[in-house]
């Protein structure tokens, strides 16, 4: 019989004061069941006791806004009486481990806390970030990740329609998937987790329990170190085909007035479940292990009530429509067992072949949960970039940096994820800025996309925090769609060390400015700390994931290039190359300060250019962002399979400088578009024209033909996994 | 034209199939559950729509294959009725005994989701008769097995009985033998193809050359 003590809560990741207050609550030393439950609720990655402090300071209202955080995703009013739910989460550290079961998996949970409020799933993306792809370990984690997301995206038949990817040494051994998936409900159709009605049964559904998974959210709240390899049981194992029966099985059942309260067993399963559940109903609930359907024989307690074995729902019922629901739920072979019920206790009661291996009041276990205001050391803001000497030929740098890992082509991957399905999408991946997926019976669209610039973040974080959102709210714009809400993703270092706890509040700050400024609030998120190998952190990386809407699907704008436009770039562009992509790939520094974000101009110039491409006055739209000008009028010509011929002043700080708050507009009516940015004050400059000609004119007069540009922007990938 | 879209469990590509249906057909299609046993009275055409029945576990279309509903499907087809297996389809109907052949694991071992050109075979069949026999066109293709197999006897019998009903037109990124995209039944009542014209019936959604296939059946 193991002891429980001390040394034992340590191990489970519990530290002396945190098992002062465990003693303390309970009266008397916890079982083991109890002690697992503590721990995995007071992990970092379940009671979020570094960030809460920070993350209060986010702006989350908005007339829109229907749940903000707190749910199990965000829901907003999209019209026509429906609600976009959404949510973005990370899965990083078993992804390292088990690059294609970590990817899947966090596919799969993304999925749940989606569909579980009610909402069919209609769009997953994902960010990404790797290693050097020098290192062998660099390819395989690359190769695992994105198959898993495929195997399971494209099993469960949900379209996965955009994502970004970014390499950088130090995510050599801490790589970074965060996935989002955005639903569709009524709004009147919308589920929670409060449990209710004293009596009602506790009803599980889905796969059976093993013993994978145990303590994952452990081992997602401590640093990596070189045996973490060991851990490669804690990695839970994705059925994306059960995923898809729980889906339909779920929302069949949503049709029906059957259910009081639903939530997913995602992190630590059973126990956070039933825990949420019943505090947040303000009840109690009472388990009997017994009858939980399980995959392995001789499960203890402990090991049940920390599994994070996939694909499983819990659900209050009420108990005169169990039938009813059991019958729906076997229609889709699933599993369906009752295996509690709700009480008037404000306990959490589990047993056992009848023994009470726990017995918890939950008001404690939530109210008294670790709350930690960590210390924080501001990182000095840099100096800005001093003038450059010397630079690359405007067309060696192009080609090289329209090739480069950041930048290149993402086709290889996206071409290995179902973008399609559904029926719905009308902007595929690399044809807008954001992903535009069309409402089922609707004229309507959702614009969604996922944006960071971690090399702008580890230099400023403030500064980084608000481009996240300032550029996740450029690309909605870009699409002519308009930005309604955020989620974040919070991923960052060791919290115990006070540089990583002052790049959070930083980058905190600086986003909570950009979505004030933006109407952009935050409506869901997931904070993933301890990123960190061998006392080397990430770099500070605050995904956001948002979504606009579009009223009419139609108006929606790509970047591809037709002939016989004009070019045109809004926004002031005064060559910032402070970590740029140039600065980093032509020149090899990664230096200064990062192009500075001004919200009011941000503000002014995407409503200007979303106003233009509402009134039809715009062919295509590019934001400016990663490599400049010259790569954005690149990208635009590639996307459309069209050239373009640049003409001004051929400075290299000009063509790619990473100046924020810019879009370049392909028009048919140049002066028109001219006359009405002047009379709204907006900055914009003509830049040039496209044309039928398959290359790229310079403004120095070169020209590179579209098929070498294609080549040098296609070949990273195909290349790299030949 | 009435038509049923069957739904095993791991089906996704429905709801498309429903949408290029009703727009075509100009009126609902019956879903069918596969553990039903028998078609709705009316039926003219079976579809079989994409997706991972049963996972994909096992094989493609294996378990799909020995659904209660299957035995009214080859029932359906013995007695000259149509039927359309698309991508996980056309896997289920190969399995089913329905089309010769079998759908491998593509040549590259990956997932392929991007739009591929088609080559028509033949125009004077229910389902192609909207189009030019030569044509070309496109279409989304979305699979991990598409990669068309047979033995060379088989191969030759369908050349020869003019059997083919498309070809990749550009690049044969699967592998398939001889470039088949899609094959008819003898009497040609029954077409299985892996790409997804249903995906490209609507102008914003990319175009509308999946559309004539549609239009033939309507026509039929």
């Amino acid at each position: 019989m193991t002891e429980i003590n001390e040394t034992l809560a340590k191990s489970f990741g519990l530290n002396a004061e945190e098992w002062g207050k465990v003693l303390e609550i309970m009266g008397r030393t916890p079982t083991l069941t109890e002690l697992g439950i503590f721990s995995v609720m007071w992990s970092e990655h379940c009671s979020y006791k570094s960030s809460r402090v920070w993350l209060k300071e986010l702006p989350t209202k908005a007339p829109w806004v229907i749940h903000g955080p707190g749910e199990n995703a965000g829901v907003i009013d999209i019209g026509e009486g429906l609600a976009a739910i959404f949510k973005m989460e990370s899965h990083n550290h078993p992804s390292f481990i088990e690059p294609y079961q970590g990817a899947a998996t966090g596919v799969g949970g993304i999925l749940r806390d989606v569909f579980t409020m009610g909402a069919r799933p209609i769009a997953n993306l994902n960010a990404l970030r790797f290693g050097d792809p020098a290192l062998p370990v660099t390819k395989r984690v690359v190769d695992g990740v994105v198959r898993g997301i495929g195997g399971y995206g494209n099993c469960v038949g949900v379209p996965t329609v955009g994502g970004e990817v970014n390499f950088h040494p130090a995510y050599n051994g801490n790589p970074l998937v965060n996935a989002m998936t955005v639903g569709i409900a009524h709004q009147d159709k919308i589920f929670l987790s409060a449990a209710a009605g004293v009596g009602n049964p506790v009803v599980y559904v889905g796969s059976k329990t093993g013993r994978d998974g145990i303590h994952g959210a452990t081992m997602a709240s401590t640093e990596f170190d070189a045996a973490s390899e060991d851990k490669r049981p804690t990695v839970q194992v994705g059925d994306p085909f059960t995923e898809k029966l729980l889906i339909e099985a779920c929302l069949e059942l949503m049709q029906t007035d059957a259910i009081v309260a639903i939530q997913d067993m995602g992190a630590a399963g059973l126990t956070s479940s039933s825990v949420e559940m019943a505090g947040k109903g303000g009840v109690g609930i009472e388990l009997n292990l017994d009858d939980v359907p399980q995959r392995e024989t001789g499960m203890s307690a402990y090991e049940m009530m920390l599994s994070e074995s996939q694909e499983r729902m819990l659900l209050v019922l009420k108990p005169e429509r169990s039938d009813m629901a059991r019958a729906i739920i076997e229609k889709w072979d699933l599993d369906y067992a009752v295996i509690g019920h709700i009480t008037d206790t404000g306990r959490i009661v589990v047993k056992h072949q009848g023994v009470v291996e726990a017995d918890i009041l939950l008001a404690p276990l939530a109210d008294e949960a670790p709350l930690y205001r960590r210390p924080i050391a501001e990182t000095p803001k840099p100096a800005k970039l001093p003038p450059i000497e010397a630079h690359a030929p405007l067309d060696q740098a192009l080609l090289k940096l329209i090739g480069s890992p950041d930048l290149c082509s993402r086709r290889w991957i996206f071409d290995q994820y179902d973008s399609s399905v559904g029926g719905q999408t009308v902007k595929r991946p690399a044809q807008a800025d954001a992903a535009i997926v069309r409402l089922e019976g609707s004229k309507r669209a959702l614009a969604i996309t996922t944006d960071v610039t971690p090399r702008y973040c580890v230099a400023d974080a403030e500064m980084g925090g608000a481009q996240a959102v300032a550029e996740a709210w450029r690309n909605i714009t870009a699409t002519g769609a308009k930005p309604l809400a955020v989620t974040d993703n919070m991923n960052f270092g060791n919290p115990e060390k006070p540089e990583i706890m002052g790049q959070f509040a930083s980058a905190i700050k600086g986003m909570a400015a950009a979505c004030t400024a933006l109407d952009f609030p935050v409506v869901s998120g997931n904070v993933s700390l301890y990123n960190e190998t061998e006392g080397r952190p990430i770099l500070p990386t605050p995904a956001i994931g948002a979504v606009g809407v579009i009223e009419d699907a139609a108006l929606a704008v790509g970047y591809g290039l037709s002939p016989d436009l004009t070019l045109l770039v809004i926004g002031e562009t005064k060559g910032e190359l402070g970590r740029s992509l140039y600065l980093r790939e032509i020149l090899g520094r990664e230096e200064g300060a990062p192009p500075p974000v001004d919200l009011a101009v941000e503000r002014r110039n995407g409503d200007f250019v979303r106003g233009q491409i509402l009134a039809g006055a715009v062919a295509a739209c590019h934001d400016v962002s990663d490599g400049g000008l010259l790569v954005t009028v690149a990208e635009m010509a590639l996307a459309g399979d069209c050239g373009a011929a640049l003409t001004g002043a051929g400075a290299a700080e000009y063509w790619y400088g990473e100046d924020q708050g810019r879009y370049v507009l392909a028009v048919r009516d140049a002066s028109a578009v001219l006359a009405a940015a002047a009379a709204a004050g907006i900055p914009a400059q003509h830049i040039g024209a496209s044309s039928e000609e398959k290359k790229l004119t310079l403004p120095d007069g070169l020209a590179i033909s579209l098929p070498q540009l294609r080549d040098a922007h296609e070949g990273f990938f195909p290349r790299w996994f030949a | 034209m009435q038509a049923a879209i069957l739904l095993f469990p791991g089906i996704n590509r429905e709801r498309d199939m429903i949408l290029a249906v009703r727009q075509s057909f100009g009126r609902e299609p019956a879903i069918v559950w596969h553990k039903d046993t028998e078609l709705p009275a009316g039926t003219d055409l079976v579809i079989l729509p994409g997706g991972f029945s049963f996972g994909d576990y096992l094989r493609c279309g294996a378990m799909a294959a020995q659904s209660p509903i299957m035995r009214a499907v080859k029932a359906h087809a013995e007695r000259g009725g149509y039927v359309l297996g698309v991508c996980n389809g056309f896997q289920i109907i190969t399995e089913a005994g329905l089309l010769p052949g079998a759908l491998l694991r593509n040549a590259g071992l990956r997932f392929l989701s991007m739009d591929t050109m088609l080559k028509v075979e033949r125009a004077d069949t229910v389902f192609t008769s909207k189009w030019d026999k030569g044509a070309v066109f496109r279409a989304p293709m979305a699979h991990g097995d598409g990669n068309y197999t047979a033995d060379e006897a088989t191969l030759d019998r369908l050349e020869g009985e003019n059997l083919v009903a498309f070809r990749y037109a550009d690049q044969n990124r699967n592998g398939s033998a001889r470039r088949i995209a899609g094959i008819f039944s003898p009497n040609l009542r029954v077409l299985g193809l892996m790409p997804h014209p249903e995906n490209l019936v609507d102008p914003l959604m990319g175009g509308i050359d999946g559309k004539p296939l549609f239009d033939s059946l309507a026509a039929a």
